[in-house]
C-alpha cells in the first residue's frame, strides 16, 4: 500500500491551501478531488471578493483559484482528479475510486476538506425538472457557459442567493422575484440593492407554496408568511417561470470523518454534523484535520486560512516544524481569520437582529425587507455626501470587514481607517478627480462617481456596470432608482473600461439634476 | 438519545395530512406519509428509517433527503432535529459498480 506524508481530500479553496503550506515545508502531499478540475467552488465565483489587500480583497474568485493552482504546482504539490474517496478507516487508511478501481492509501496524517453540499426544502413539485440548487444553477452557467433557464425565481436571500441571482441577469436570464420565509434579507445589504436596483422585486416573509408543471416547471405560487412560518391566505402570488433556484443553505460533507471515527456534533450553527475541532482543525483522532466548509459554513476567503492553519498543523504533527514555529504562524494566520469574522455579518452575530452600525446610525429598515436603501434613509450614511463637483457617493451601509475602497482613491478621498469594518466617510476636503477607481474597486458595487452640476440642468451619474452588451456613449434609456422603478429618462455620456477596474466597466449617464440622489441604474429601452 | 429510543413514549396516532404524498427521497422514491408512518410504527431513529424504507440508500446516497428524513422525523417525535443521531456513514461514500469495487490494485 502507498503511504504519504499528508493526504488532503478536496482540492477546494481549503484544501488547496493547507496542500501549499504542507509541502512548502517538505511533506510528500496527494490531494484528491473528485470532480474533473481543481479549485472547488471558487472557479464559480465571478464576482470580486469582500475583505482587505491581505484576503485578496477586490480579486474575483476565479483568479484566486487559479492563483491558488500556481502556488500548489510550484510548492509541488500532487493533485489527482477523478479520484474519489470512498472510504475512511483506521489508522488513516483511505480508499479511492480512481480509474475504474479501488486504490488504498494510507497518510500519516490526512487533512479533510470535502465542503459541502446544497440544502433542499420541499413543496408540492419540488422534484419537477427546473427546481435546482443555486449553486447547480452557478456550475451550469459560470462553468459549462449554459443558460439555465430564461424565467427564473429565486428562493434565499442569503448571499448565495443574491450573488446568484446577479449573475443570473448577468447570463440574460430574467429573475422574476427573489423570496426569502424570513423576514429580513439574509445576505450583505450590497448585494441585495445591486440585484434590487436592476428591477427584481424582493419577496421577504414569503414562500413557496407549489411548483406548477406537468413534466416540467411552468410557473409558480408564492404566498406570505407569518411569523410561525403559515402561509396567509389570500397573500398567494403566481408567476410563470422555467426554473426555480434554492439557496438555502449549504450542510458540510462530513460523512467521510464519521465514518473514520471522529467525534461529531449536530451544530445548526455550523451547518449540521460537524467535527469536533479546535482552531486548527485538529479533530478527536490525532493526526486527522478538517478545514473549510466541511467543519462549519463560511466563505471561501476564510476556508483558505482554515486550510493554510491545517496544513501547518499537519506539518508540524508530523515534525516538520518546531511547535514554537507553528505557534508564530498559527498567531498571524489566527489574526487574519478574526479580520474576517468581524462585523454585522459575523459568526457570533448570526440570528441576532442588529438595529444600527457600530457609528450609532440606524441600519435602514428598507433594505432588510425590499433589499434596497430608502431615499429618505440613504442620506444618513457617511459614505453619502452631497458637494459641488465631483465625488463619491458610497452607499455602503452596513460594517462588513473590507477595506478596497480605501486605498483604490489615489487623492484619498476616502476613508475608512484602521477599523476595517468602519463605513466608508467621504472626506469633503480631498479633492475628487473622477478617476472611477473606488467604483471598480467597491465589490458590493455600490459606489457611485456623481456630479451634481455637470451641465445645466443635468447631473452626470457614473455606475458599476457588468451587464454586457456594454451601451455607448449616445444610448438613450431610462434611469432606474435604488428600488428598480423607473425614475426619468437617462442618456449615456460614456462608457470606460481599463485592466485596471477588472471587468467592471463604469457606465455614465446624464440625468435632470433633481434625481441625482434617486438614480441609480441605467436600461436600455 | 435515551429519550429518543423510549419505545413506550406516546407520539399520539398517525393524523393524514394533505402532504403525504410529497416525494422525499427521490431516489427511492419515498414519500413524507410513508416517512411519518414509519416512525408510528415504531422508528425512531434514522438508522431503523433508513432500513425499514431505503431513504437515503439511493443513488445520492442521502446527499439530497437525509436532513429533510431527519426534519420529518423529529417533527414526528416532538424532538429537534439536532438530538437525532444521523445514520451511520459508510464506504462506499459515493455510488460505485460493483466491478469496480471489486477491482482493488495495488500501486
Amino acid at each position: 500500500m502507498k503511504r504519504f506524508d499528508l493526504i488532503i481530500v478536496g482540492a477546494g479553496p481549503s484544501g488547496l491551501s493547507a496542500a501549499i503550506e504542507a509541502a512548502k515545508r517538505g511533506l510528500e502531499v496527494v490531494v484528491f478531488d473528485e470532480n474533473d478540475k481543481p479549485g472547488g467552488q471558487l472557479f464559480k465565483q465571478i464576482h470580486k471578493f469582500f475583505g482587505s489587500k491581505e484576503h485578496k480583497a477586490k480579486v474575483r474568485g476565479f483568479k484566486i483559484g487559479q492563483d491558488l493552482l500556481k502556488e500548489a504546482d510550484e510548492a509541488g504539490v500532487k493533485v489527482v482528479l477523478n479520484a474519489t474517496v470512498c472510504g475512511m478507516y483506521q489508522d488513516k487508511e483511505i480508499t479511492v475510486r480512481y480509474n475504474d478501481a479501488i486504490h488504498h492509501y494510507k497518510g500519516d496524517a490526512i487533512i479533510i476538506a470535502t465542503g459541502a453540499s446544497e440544502n433542499m426544502v420541499t413543496f408540492p413539485g419540488w422534484t419537477l425538472p427546473g427546481v435546482i440548487g443555486a449553486g447547480a444553477a452557478q456550475t451550469m452557467m459560470n462553468l459549462h457557459g449554459v443558460k439555465p433557464g430564461n424565467k427564473i425565481l429565486m428562493l434565499g436571500s442569503g448571499n448565495v442567493g443574491l450573488v446568484v441571482s446577479f449573475q443570473l441577469l448577468q447570463c440574460g436570464c430574467e429573475v422574476v422575484g427573489l423570496v426569502d420565509a424570513a423576514p429580513r434579507v439574509g445576505g450583505y445589504g450590497v448585494h441585495a440593492a445591486k440585484v434590487a436596483r436592476t428591477g427584481v422585486p424582493f419577496y421577504l416573509s414569503h414562500t413557496i407554496v407549489k411548483a406548477e408543471g406537468e413534466d416540467h416547471v411552468t410557473g409558480v405560487t408564492i404566498a406570505e408568511v407569518d411569523s410561525g412560518f403559515n402561509f396567509i391566505p389570500g397573500t398567494e402570488k403566481h408567476f410563470d417561470v422555467d426554473t426555480i433556484c434554492l439557496a438555502v443553505g449549504l450542510s458540510p460533507m462530513s460523512q467521510l470523518l464519521k465514518m473514520a471515527g471522529c467525534q461529531m456534533e449536530d451544530n445548526p450553527k455550523r451547518g449540521g454534523q460537524v467535527p469536533i475541532c479546535d482552531e486548527c482543525g485538529r479533530t478527536s483522532i490525532p493526526g486527522v484535520f478538517v478545514a473549510g466548509d466541511v467543519s462549519g459554513i463560511e466563505e471561501a476567503s476564510s476556508a483558505m486560512i482554515e486550510g493554510r492553519m491545517a496544513g501547518i498543523a499537519a506539518a508540524e504533527y508530523l515534525g516538520y516544524m518546531e511547535k514554537s514555529e507553528l505557534d508564530e504562524n498559527l498567531a498571524s494566520l489566527n489574526e487574519a481569520l478574526d479580520g474576517l469574522r468581524l462585523g454585522m455579518f459575523a459568526p457570533k452575530n448570526r440570528g441576532k437582529m442588529i438595529e444600527a452600525t457600530e457609528e450609532g446610525i440606524p441600519i435602514s429598515t428598507n433594505l432588510l425587507k425590499k433589499g434596497y436603501v430608502a431615499d429618505d434613509e440613504i442620506e444618513r450614511f457617511p459614505g453619502v455626501v452631497r458637494k459641488a463637483g465631483i465625488h463619491p457617493v458610497i452607499e455602503c451601509t452596513q460594517n462588513i470587514p473590507c477595506n478596497p475602497c480605501q486605498d483604490a482613491c489615489p487623492k484619498k478621498c476616502i476613508k475608512i481607517g484602521a477599523n476595517i469594518t468602519t463605513l466608508p466617510a467621504v472626506d469633503e476636503t480631498a479633492e475628487c478627480v473622477g478617476c472611477g477607481m473606488c467604483v471598480a474597486s467597491c465589490s458590493g458595487q455600490a459606489i457611485f462617481l456623481v456630479d451634481e452640476t455637470y451641465e445645466e440642468g443635468y447631473a452626470s451619474i457614473t455606475m458599476p456596470y457588468e451587464f454586457l452588451p456594454l451601451p455607448q456613449a449616445g444610448d438613450k434609456g431610462i434611469a432606474l432608482g435604488r428600488d428598480g422603478q423607473k425614475v426619468c429618462d437617462a442618456e449615456v455620456i460614456g462608457v470606460k473600461s481599463s485592466p485596471a477596474f477588472d471587468k467592471t466597466h463604469l457606465l455614465t449617464m446624464k440625468v435632470p439634476s433633481e434625481y441625482v440622489m434617486k438614480a441609480r441604474f441605467f436600461k436600455r429601452v | 438519545m435515551n429519550q429518543i429510543n423510549d419505545r413506550s413514549r406516546d407520539i399520539g396516532e398517525f393524523v393524514p395530512a394533505e402532504d403525504d404524498d410529497m416525494i422525499i427521497c427521490r431516489c427511492e422514491e419515498i414519500t413524507k406519509g410513508e416517512i411519518r408512518q414509519a416512525v408510528h410504527d415504531g422508528m425512531f431513529t434514522l438508522t431503523e428509517i433508513r432500513r425499514y424504507l431505503r431513504t437515503g440508500m439511493g443513488l445520492c446516497q442521502g446527499q439530497t433527503c437525509s436532513k429533510l428524513v431527519k426534519g420529518i422525523v423529529a417533527r414526528e417525535l416532538g424532538v429537534s432535529p439536532a438530538e437525532l443521531e444521523p445514520a451511520t456513514s459508510r464506504a462506499p461514500m459515493r455510488p460505485t459498480e460493483m466491478r469496480i469495487l471489486g477491482n482493488e490494485v495495488e500501486d
